[in-house]
């Protein structure tokens, strides 16, 4: 066994952690399908899908099966290419975003020193999923969505980047596990509780979930942006929406909830306790809130959400330099 | 490393010249897009890994988006990709490739030349000489121009928006 050296070793494991880490995800978001719906009947006093096994908990077995033996038709007037590079953008940007997450002091697969950069980048990339899907359907409704998703996206990114800059600021770094370090004695959500109402929002806005989906409103644009891709094609995009939300929910815990942080419990144990409760929070917000109009969703962002993240990244900066020393 | 700076360096290559002669406008812009995260992974495998992820945050996630949001608008269709392709005609490119293939003549030979080629200023400014030029001696115009700017924002700003009237209009639909 000469070339099992423990540098080989060091590779496998990390392989082994990447592939652990990325079925995770994956299987999350599938599972998080069916969580939603069971907890968005809970909340508004009916059963939700429980016919399939005990408590429907094989729903998801019978929506895969559905979705996999769907017709993948690519309509005649599509743009065949860039119809079928969409959904792939839309699920690997999102995915290659875990690749920053730190789950526990041993666990993550990357530690960059540009970490946050890193999951802006994708964030910016994610955005092209919805452009090319829209356009590349021919539909007009399709294109619609499109317009709106990528409007509102740009125009979340702005201060979503601009709120976690606090984070940065106190950590000092761009490194996630260095940030959850730094938040050894005081969780960031209290000297940032303005950056984290912002991210929170930016995050639900970015990943169109509830109540900013005017992209996809049924009632409006009769799905937005997806409504021609089906079978797997959509499978991607929805399954992409639902790593999207875990996604912004690790996020949140690493940044403002000091990550694997906690007493008592495994490190692992609390990561996932933070992020499901993250993830019923998506669903409350879903089942609680009505859909805004849409040009009030801009102008909330532009008007409430920027001034208040660029006050806070002020009053943020001018305490980090009376703390200074000398 | 090598390998990675070498691959990404074809790959932006490759996907320049597909912008350059695409047709169909928003597959030109798609090339475009792989082109700049080409160029920030050789960001990467030189190791500036900042530079690298600021490439791909500012060109590709937000001026790209612009550029391709446009295009979308305009919806251009069949009868923008023939024109396109009248216009990749040989005559048409002829010149414009050899008035390029003279400057690359000229680069090629400046770099053989190494930095021996005497240049006409007598020395060469460097970044660092500029950046303390504007911020030094120049500030008060740079920040001059910067109000500028943001005079003309302000303008555009209002010489966008909805008259008067029909801004009541939107308002009664609350």
């Amino acid at each position: 066994m000469s070339w099992l050296t423990p540098q080989v070793i060091d590779i496998l494991y990390a392989m082994f952690q990447a592939i652990v880490i990325l079925l995770g995800a994956v299987l999350l978001g599938a599972v998080m399908t069916v969580v939603e719906r069971r907890l968005l009947g809970l909340w508004q006093d009916r059963y939700g899908p429980n016919r399939v096994g005990p408590f429907g908990s094989l729903q998801l077995i019978a929506d895969m099966i559905k979705i996999f033996f769907k017709e993948d038709w690519i309509p005649p007037f599509a743009d065949r290419k860039l119809f079928m590079l969409a959904p792939m953008i839309a699920m690997a940007s999102l995915l290659l975003s875990f690749m920053i997450i730190p789950i526990t002091p041993g666990w993550g697969i990357a530690d960059l020193n540009i970490g946050l950069l890193f999951f802006f980048a994708m964030a910016g990339i994610n955005v092209y999923a919805v452009l090319f899907g829209g356009w590349a359907s021919g539909n007009k409704y399709a294109l619609l969505g499109a317009m709106r998703a990528s409007a509102q996206t740009l125009s979340y990114e702005v201060f979503m980047g601009l709120a976690l800059m606090g984070v940065v600021g106190l950590a000092g770094s761009f490194n996630m596990r260095e940030i959850v370090q730094a938040q050894e004695g005081l969780w960031f959500i209290v000297p940032q509780f303005f950056g984290f109402c912002t991210f929170l929002i930016a995050g639900i806005a970015v990943t169109h979930r509830h109540p900013f989906d005017q992209p996809e409103a049924e009632q409006e644009l009769a799905d937005g942006y997806h409504i021609e891709f089906s079978s797997m094609k959509f499978g991607m995009f929805f399954i992409g929406e639902y790593v999207g939300m875990v996604l912004v929910s690790a996020l949140i815990v690493t940044l403002f909830f000091g990550g694997w942080q906690g007493p008592w419990l495994p490190p692992f144990v609390w990561f996932a306790l933070k992020t499901g409760f993250f993830l019923m929070l998506f669903v409350l917000l879903r089942a609680s809130l009505p859909r805004p109009r849409y040009d009030r969703v801009m102008s909330f962002g532009w008007r409430v959400c920027l001034p208040l993240t660029l006050i806070n990244l002020l009053v943020t900066g001018v305490v980090i330099l009376l703390d200074t020393p000398g | 490393m090598e390998l990675a700076f070498y691959l990404s360096g074809l790959v932006a290559i490759v996907a320049t010249l597909g912008v350059i002669v695409g047709t169909n406008a928003v597959h030109s812009l798609l090339n475009l897009i792989v082109s700049l995260i080409a160029v920030a992974i050789v960001f990467f495998a030189l190791g500036a890994p900042f530079a690298g992820a600021l490439e791909v945050i500012v060109y590709a996630g937000a001026i790209m988006v612009l550029f391709v949001f446009v295009v979308m608008i305009l919806n251009l269709g069949q009868g923008a990709d023939e024109q396109e392709r009248l216009w990749l005609r040989a005559r048409t490119w002829l010149l414009p490739a050899a008035l390029s293939l003279i400057l690359l003549g000229t680069l090629l030979v400046t770099l053989a030349a190494g930095d021996g080629g005497q240049m006409i200023g007598g020395r060469t400014l460097t970044a660092k000489a500029v950046g303390t030029t504007l911020f030094g001696p120049w500030l008060l115009v740079v920040e001059l121009a910067a109000m500028l700017l943001l005079a003309g924002l302000v303008t555009a700003s209002h010489v966008g928006r909805l008259p008067r009237d029909r801004r009541d209009d939107r308002k009664g639909g609350d």
